[in-house]
């Protein structure tokens, strides 16, 4: 298939050390060019993982990876070298959580654009610094001349954000990760980065990941949203269908717990326990051990993958029972 | 142990009336040092003229974004850090005249957001929970931590004998909340407690955080950033920006109607959880402003869209503007203020 921008298949990652952490086990998805595509999961859930594998920024000597990930129909787990690099930066790029981490902190945010620009593009410093006003523009920075000359200390939260957004889209990528951008700020700043990630997307046609634990930022950045647990994808659907149709029973509690519409006083209903700390492959289903409509078939293996709609699944044995009373 | 047993509650004295906490006029400036000589440089007016007062049994949540001075007013609320000017009065008795710093600390506990940085690593959590007790002098210290980990919902038999790196963040953050309860204190201030959980598990602490206000009658400070729990737990809010309280009111009526434009801002930037109906327009612009140099008049006025030129000189006082003790500091609420639009603006 050509007409998609990224295809995972079987994807499996394992860390090696002490102890094996199965942090991604058969993990699944496609995204078509231009589509934004939330995954949601709590801490520990292999979103960050995937995103990760997708940079090849996990350590190889701890790390196992099997399947297969097409970027473009490129398979970027063979690449190495040049080929890696130009794909790291030029043909995929991330925007991470704590820019404060991520830019570096002895050069200026303009030669930190500029330079990507030059290593990607090949063009002189003159022109590359031209590029990165052009991006500070973009997203919006105010009296970005003179923020080209900032470091990064010298930015707020919200504007540094902005410059690893600039950074990120400098040169162009088809498909641009987003690892919780908008976590570590307020809520007046996050949802200015919100519109500002969705305005650049429309205008520049990027595929986007972004990676998530709040249903609310989902919801307000994506088209698409898979839900992961354990290392899975146990739901993917349309925004739509994940808000108003949540069918595994483990979207459904992430939905209860976001409070939204919550009375004072009414008893919360909260999924009881804790995620699997993955130690072993999943033989049977993940969240049956926290969840409220689990039999014993459910322990006995794997759950089937339904497919209500197209583009659209659930993996539970349980997914067409009628909703409980809520 | 039952409950009455486990917590040896501090008697009332002022009666229902009396306000649990009344703090009054408090501020906390802290210097920046700088230079060879580390002369102060700046200061960072972080906690600036600020009142309110906690009821007997009911839950303050105070929300606002970080550098707002929402967690300082709560350190100098518990006594952790020394204010600069204001009163403390716990139940009648202020701070350094009828009350002592131990009796405060004896009458507020406080849970962190930070679960693993609140425990000592090399103590097991059975010693973390009764440490304050037995330095205390309540009786029978180490039954008490047993007592609330098994009211907390971990067993004793299976947890008491772990260190911290050994739980996870939820049940971490549960031996903070048994370790505040084991001085069995009238106040709990909780400092973005379910902040850093995940969503699944912040649920199960809210609920264990409404038995436990029940069973022990408590009171609580609900510390958080996220309105939607802080609309869940809290009977009255408070909400505070740059180091002031722009705006307080009872639960219901500050959803029905933000007077703060502040307020209303903050409630216009959460996620709208409806995919046919995403925000299009951010509330404000920009980040807010830094807290050394905090804008002159209303600390809010330069990215305020009702801002006059009143606003930039002047700074609004919180006054009543609602029946139910709906209270606002803006110059739009002030019909004698001389803002062209007071009274004009719902």
């Amino acid at each position: 298939m050509t007409d998609k921008l990224l295809e995972i298949d079987h994807l499996t990652v394992r860390f090696k050390g002490a102890r094996t952490i199965h942090a991604i086990n058969d993990l699944s998805l496609s995204l078509g060019e231009g589509e934004t595509l939330a995954l949601l999961g709590e801490s520990g859930s292999g979103k960050s993982v995937t995103l990760k594998a997708l940079l090849r920024l996990l350590p190889p000597k701890r790390t196992e990876i099997e399947g297969d990930i097409r970027v473009g129909g490129t398979d970027i787990l063979r690449l190495s070298g040049r080929s890696l690099q130009r794909y790291r930066g030029g043909d995929v790029s991330m925007v991470f959580q704590e820019p404060a981490l991520a830019l570096d902190p002895v050069y200026t945010v303009g030669a930190q654009i500029a330079e990507t620009v030059m290593r990607h593009k090949g063009v002189s410093r003159s022109e590359a610094m031209e590029v990165a006003l052009d991006m500070l523009k973009r997203v919006k920075i105010p009296s970005p001349e003179r923020r080209l000359q900032n470091y990064p200390h010298e930015l707020s939260g919200g504007m540094r954000q902005r410059v690893m957004i600039a950074l990120a889209l400098a040169c162009r990528p088809r498909l641009l990760l987003a690892d919780e951008p908008t976590t570590a700020l307020d809520a007046t700043v996050q949802i200015q980065i919100l519109l500002l990630l969705r305005e650049l997307q429309k205008e520049f046609g990027m595929g986007v990941i972004f990676v998530t634990h709040d249903i609310g930022v989902a919801v307000e950045i994506s088209e698409r949203i898979a839900v992961m647990y354990a290392g899975q994808i146990v739901e993917e659907g349309t925004t739509r269908e994940i808000i108003k149709d949540p069918r595994h029973p483990y979207t459904r509690g992430l939905l209860a717990a976001n409070l939204h519409d919550v009375a004072r006083g009414e008893r919360l209903a909260a999924i009881p326990g804790a995620p699997p700390a993955l130690e072993t492959r999943p033989a049977s289903c993940s969240f049956a051990p926290r969840c409220a409509l689990a039999g014993p078939d459910c322990r006995a293996g794997l759950p089937p993958v339904v497919t209500p709609a197209p583009r659209r699944r659930v993996a539970c044995l349980r997914a067409d029972e009628a909703v409980p009373a809520e | 142990m039952s409950a009455t047993e486990l917590y040896d509650r501090l008697p009332d004295r002022g009666g229902p009336a009396q306000p649990l906490l009344t703090v009054r006029g408090l501020k906390k400036y802290f210097p920046i040092r700088g230079g060879i000589l580390g002369r102060t440089r700046a200061m960072v007016q972080a906690v600036d003229g600020v009142s309110f007062e906690v009821r007997k049994g009911e839950t303050l949540g105070i929300v606002g974004e970080s550098g707002c001075g929402k967690s300082t007013t709560a350190r100098l609320a518990v006594g952790l850090i020394d204010r600069d000017e204001g009163d403390i009065i716990f139940d009648g008795d202020a701070l350094g005249d009828t009350l002592s710093l131990r009796e405060l600390r004896r009458g507020i506990q406080m849970v962190f957001q930070d679960s693993y940085a609140s425990l000592n690593p090399r103590l097991t959590i059975e010693e973390s929970v009764a440490f304050g007790a037995r330095v205390q002098g309540l009786s029978d210290p180490m039954g008490r931590a047993h007592g609330l980990l098994a009211r907390v919902g971990l067993d004793p038999a299976r947890f008491a004998q772990r260190y911290p790196h050994e739980l996870s963040g939820g049940q971490r953050q549960r031996v903070n909340i048994a370790r505040a309860l084991a001085m069995s204190p009238r106040l709990v201030v909780l400092d973005e407690a379910v902040s850093a959980l995940d969503k699944s598990v912040e649920a199960q602490v809210l609920n264990l955080l409404s038995d436990l206000r029940a069973e022990f009658g408590l009171t609580y400070i609900f510390i958080s950033h996220d309105l939607n729990v802080v609309r869940y737990i809290s009977d009255r809010v408070l909400v505070m920006y740059l180091g002031e309280v722009v705006e307080v009111a009872p639960v219901a009526a500050i959803w029905a109607r933000q007077a703060h434009p502040y307020t209303r801002s903050l409630f216009s930037a959460m996620p709208s959880m409806d995919p046919d109906n995403r925000t299009e327009e951010p509330p404000l612009t920009g980040d807010p402003p830094n807290p050394i140099d905090p804008p002159e008049g209303c600390r809010f006025h330069t990215r305020c869209p009702f801002a006059a030129t009143l606003c930039g000189r002047k700074a609004p006082q919180l006054r009543k503007i609602g029946a139910d003790g709906h209270l606002a500091a803006c110059h739009l609420h002030d019909p004698t203020s001389g803002h062209p639009k007071a009274g004009k603006i719902a």
